[in-house]
């Protein structure tokens, strides 16, 4: 399992949901994705992306002007 | 949404594939504006996907759609909408997506008389054409009333399972939704385009007219959603947040433009595009302050930083309503 980080911040949806799916996109089952965001459309998004992906959320952290999602890497097909 | 359960209830595997082009209305627009806060926070497209069970690609093209909306050859319709070419378009990538995934065909939700421009009956298999789709393009919804595809030929589709939808009307389709057990879903009545909204035209000609050049970058086409655009002359234009959602969004831009808000009461951001002189500062200064709460009073301090970020204070008095013509409002 590794770990990665993705800073999208000043992104706006679905740019943040399209970095993470492709970041995903080369990762491994269990590897761990913390993807940093400013817009807070990310935390509706991203996670629903997860869910129809078969990815788990981990961890939502809201602060003030930040939000950091944390994905498990679930099955990947790509 | 019913086009995909179709062919689900067919037993056949479907995955999504939904295009960013920029100019779409639900996403970004809903975090920014204070007003939409109570909207659901959700993107339809996957809340969609969610709802029927299936995988949602979404694919960034807002560098190739850029041609699609620049040369059109199919033309616009009412406004900067190129919907026809920009149907082939998305099918097109579809074609090159399902060859690279290992998928059999593409279904796309098309009724025909639905819309239109890209869902006439003599329009539709111009899509197929030029796509490159052909007969691997199937409309489930309308499928009895055009010409078999393969998946039908090849029997992966029963076509005598599919539908004869046509026209304006929804109400076929609600009938369906009804059937399949679907008690909410997106709004049904387009509007998911920037392009099709004559004020959001009415800025993207401005820019291109003031510019001498038609083209664009994604952050050209996100400030066109936001703020009070106000032009007086070819060589600038000002804009003004009209909420806090919308200076915090614009906040994000201070560093690549002239930027001001006022220091002696409260108000909002205003950017500068172009290429202003002093006088044109001024007036910017000017017109800010009107927006500010000091617009009654005769005089307000705003600060101004420009592109090197030297900050200089400016005293003005507030332009008054009729100083600021009709024509300026883009």
């Amino acid at each position: 399992m590794k770990k990665y980080n993705l800073d999208v911040r000043g992104m706006l949806c679905p740019m943040p949901v399209i970095k993470a799916q492709d970041f995903i996109t080369g990762l491994l089952q269990g590897d761990v994705l913390e993807v940093v965001c400013t817009d807070p459309g990310a935390a509706h998004d991203i996670p629903a992306w997860c869910r129809v992906h078969g990815h788990s959320i981990k961890e939502i952290n809201q602060g003030t002007k930040e939000l950091v999602v944390i994905i498990e890497v679930g099955e990947t097909d790509e | 949404m019913l086009a995909v359960k179709a062919i689900q209830e067919q037993g056949i595997h479907v995955e999504g594939i939904n295009f960013f082009t920029g100019f779409c209305v639900e996403g970004h627009t809903h975090a920014i504006r204070q007003k939409d806060r109570a909207k659901p926070k959700r993107n339809n497209a996957l809340w969609v996907a969610e709802q029927l069970g299936i995988k949602l690609h979404i694919v960034d093209v807002i560098e190739e759609y850029k041609d699609v909306l620049l040369n059109p050859k199919h033309g616009y319709g009412a406004n900067m909408n190129p919907c026809l070419d920009c149907k082939g378009f998305m099918v097109q990538k579809a074609v090159e997506w399902i060859g690279k995934k290992g998928f059999d065909f593409i279904i796309t939700g098309e009724v025909i008389g639905q819309r239109p421009m890209s869902q006439r009956k003599d329009t539709m298999p111009v899509i197929a054409k030029e796509s490159g789709a052909d007969d691997l393009l199937l409309r489930p919804l309308c499928a009895k009333l055009l010409p078999e595809t393969r998946p039908e030929r090849e029997g992966w589709v029963k076509r005598e399972n599919l539908y004869d939808f046509s026209g304006r009307s929804r109400k076929p389709q609600m009938a369906l939704a009804k059937k399949f057990g679907f008690d909410d879903y997106a709004q049904p009545a387009g509007g998911c385009c920037f392009l099709t909204d004559a004020s959001y035209s009415a800025k993207l000609t401005d820019l291109w007219r003031a510019r001498g050049t038609r083209d664009y970058e994604l952050d050209d086409v996100m400030m066109l959603k936001i703020g009070r655009h106000i032009r007086p002359g070819d060589n600038f234009k000002m804009i003004i947040g009209r909420e806090e959602g919308e200076n915090n969004f614009l906040s994000g831009y201070k560093k690549q433009f002239i930027n001001m808000h006022a220091t002696s009461h409260h108000g909002p951001l205003l950017l500068i595009d172009g290429q202003p002189n002093n006088d044109d500062l001024h007036l910017a200064a000017r017109v800010l302050a009107r927006y500010s709460q000091g617009r009654n009073e005769n005089e307000v301090t705003v600060e101004m930083t420009d592109l090197e970020g030297k900050v200089t204070m400016i005293t003005v008095k507030p332009v008054s309503s009729d100083e600021i013509p009709e024509a300026w409002y883009v």
